[in-house]
């Protein structure tokens, strides 16, 4: 799908309105057409409609309620896990409709990884949380399965911290640690795009800045999509970024310009501090 | 203007603090009630019974003679039933729970058959004697063997084990199963991987637990129609057997025949006694031992 067609659908569309930098060449990974979520008789996600591209990063901000963890967990269809959703409209994914009851929640979760707001590694050995998704996918060679261990590691950048007490419990190790294990953990899986909820919530400031830098390293691989809170870590990290309000889209942009000239007055009012 | 006058509180003080003190001496008194009973119970057996106990007693035979009397019987009768108890009560009761609480969509059905598992696990021990008498004993025309009996038994710890595995089931933390299946891990990886290994020392107490309240049962063995005669060792699961509670029961049925019958009574209780410490320590063994934190 080239981002011409999009152009119709998204209210907002970088391509049009991107003034700063440069028109972007990424190919479309996710892009979302009509969605509606209701959670039994709560609205939650209103008609969005958001096109998400490869190897950048997407924030997704917004008050609390506003539906952006909803989102997120759309694009994985982890919001499944609660009993009383349901959902109309098409999230593609490279040129599949994911929503499709036919379409495989192992295969689109194997391809699409993510990182929780809370650290949440398994109470096993720091080896074997890594090892838990090759494993999982069916790889037992205990050579493939170092290689992968150590490979994730370095992407997530905690390879020296960890590399000689790879069998010790992961709870072993601090909240910031955690959450990198969680990358390497995602990172495992070979996928090709990061969902990312609020990663940083249960950090401290330091921590907080590790992922960030990470986030940056990562992009050169994945596409990584991620939900905050905080709109200077939005502002840092993101090549784009979508305000989620009340289910609703209202503004979709170039990070720089959602932070520098807002088209929508409550943007403007959200990003200045005013409200949320 | 003060609600609280100075005097009055003066005078309600001290009323208020002998109620307190009245009632802490109450509390006490309640708990040491049922301490006291259990130290009377537990002294007149080990007084009448501990003299009995010694090699013979425990690996010989039934004899009806007091001095040549032992339960090597029971002993293996009850653990034969143990062999048919762990097996289908692990395997039927974690089963069970694991589809109410992982597989099963949550709703009216799911909580109806949820409520009838707790209820049954309050129906009198005899009413599954009677169901076993008429389904296994009668209906599968097994006789009353160690078979039917075990799974007699274990019908009656069922529920007990069931809702004991639904709790350690749910008190895995949800952010671990989500972890898993974010990873494209199916059901069935999540409950083998992270979910039965988090939930695994909760199971087993409960389990464990389960099945000391299934050793010392007797009601429905005596509806079966267990014997404590003087049978051969039970070698198999079609051979009749007799258990400890059992030989418990006809000891003390007999003891105004035979005077010495409700001290070879007291000495098999404090066996039947010692192996349900000992099956309560492995379950608090288990439960510290392996219990983790998220």
């Amino acid at each position: 799908m080239s981002p011409l067609t999009k152009s119709k659908k998204v209210k907002v569309d970088v391509n049009v309105k991107s003034n700063i930098s440069a028109p972007k060449t990424n190919e479309i990974v996710y892009d979302t057409e009509d969605l509606n979520l209701w959670y039994d008789k709560t609205h939650a996600l209103k008609d969005i409609n958001l096109s998400i591209y490869e190897k950048e990063v997407t924030a997704i901000i917004g008050p609390s309620g506003c539906g952006k963890s909803t989102y997120i967990k759309t694009l994985n269809r982890m919001v499944e896990l609660v009993p009383t959703v349901r959902t109309t409209g098409k999230i593609t994914y490279k040129g599949k409709n994911i929503l499709d009851k036919s379409f495989k929640v192992e295969d689109l979760r194997t391809h699409v990884g993510m990182v929780f707001q809370k650290p949440n590694p398994f109470p096993k050995s720091i080896y074997e949380n890594v090892a838990y998704g090759p494993k999982i996918h069916g790889i037992r060679n205990k050579k493939v399965l170092d290689e992968i261990v150590e490979k994730s590691l370095r992407g997530a950048s905690i390879w020296d911290e960890v590399k000689d007490r790879l069998n010790e419990n992961a709870y072993g190790l601090s909240g910031g640690q955690q959450q990198r294990l969680c990358i390497a953990r995602c990172l495992a899986i070979e996928p090709n795009v990061i969902l990312m909820d609020e990663p940083t919530s249960a950090l401290d400031p330091k921590s907080t800045l590790r992922i960030e830098e990470l986030v940056g390293e990562l992009k050169k691989e994945y596409s990584i999509i991620i939900v905050t809170h905080n709109m200077q870590q939005a502002a840092r990290i993101s090549d784009k970024t979508a305000f989620f309000l009340n289910g609703e889209v209202v503004e979709y942009d170039d990070t720089n310009n959602i932070f520098t000239n807002p088209a929508d007055r409550r943007t403007e009012d959200y990003i200045s501090g005013r409200f949320g | 203007m003060k609600y609280l006058d100075e005097i009055q509180l003066q005078k309600r003080m001290s009323s208020r603090i002998i109620k307190n003190n009245i009632l802490k001496q109450l509390f006490l008194a309640a708990t040491l009630f049922g301490l006291i009973v259990l130290a009377i119970l537990f002294i007149r057996i080990f007084t009448e019974g501990a003299a009995w106990i010694n090699w013979d007693f425990l690996t010989g035979r039934l004899s009806t003679a007091p001095e040549r009397a032992g339960i090597m019987g029971a002993i293996l009768g009850t653990s034969w039933l143990m062999l048919i108890v762990i097996p289908v009560t692990l395997i039927v009761g974690v089963g069970t729970a694991i589809y109410l609480e992982l597989y099963a969509k949550k709703g009216r059905f799911q909580s109806f058959i949820a409520t009838n598992i707790s209820n049954l696990a309050g129906v009198p021990s005899i009413v599954y004697g009677l169901l076993g008498l008429t389904i296994f004993v009668r209906a599968m025309s097994l006789g009353n063997v160690v078979l039917a009996g075990g799974l007699t038994l274990s019908l009656l710890v069922l529920p007990i084990v069931i809702v004991s595995a639904q709790e350690a089931i749910r008190a895995v933390p949800q952010h671990l199963s989500e972890a898993s299946y974010g990873m494209g891990a199916t059901k069935w990886q999540t409950v083998k991987n992270i979910i039965l290994p988090a939930s695994l020392p909760g199971i087993l107490t409960g389990s464990i637990l389960a099945l000391s309240r299934a050793i010392g049962e007797t009601a429905p063995l005596t509806v079966l129609g267990i014997p404590a005669l003087l049978i051969p060792f039970p070698e198999g699961l079609f051979d009749t057997f007799t258990a400890l509670p059992m030989q418990i029961y006809y000891w003390t049925l007999d003891s105004s025949l035979v005077e010495e019958y409700a001290y070879l009574a007291a000495a098999t209780i404090i066996v039947l006694l010692v192996l349900l410490f000992l099956l309560n320590s492995i379950a608090i063994y288990i439960r510290n031992k392996y219990q983790q934190r998220y």
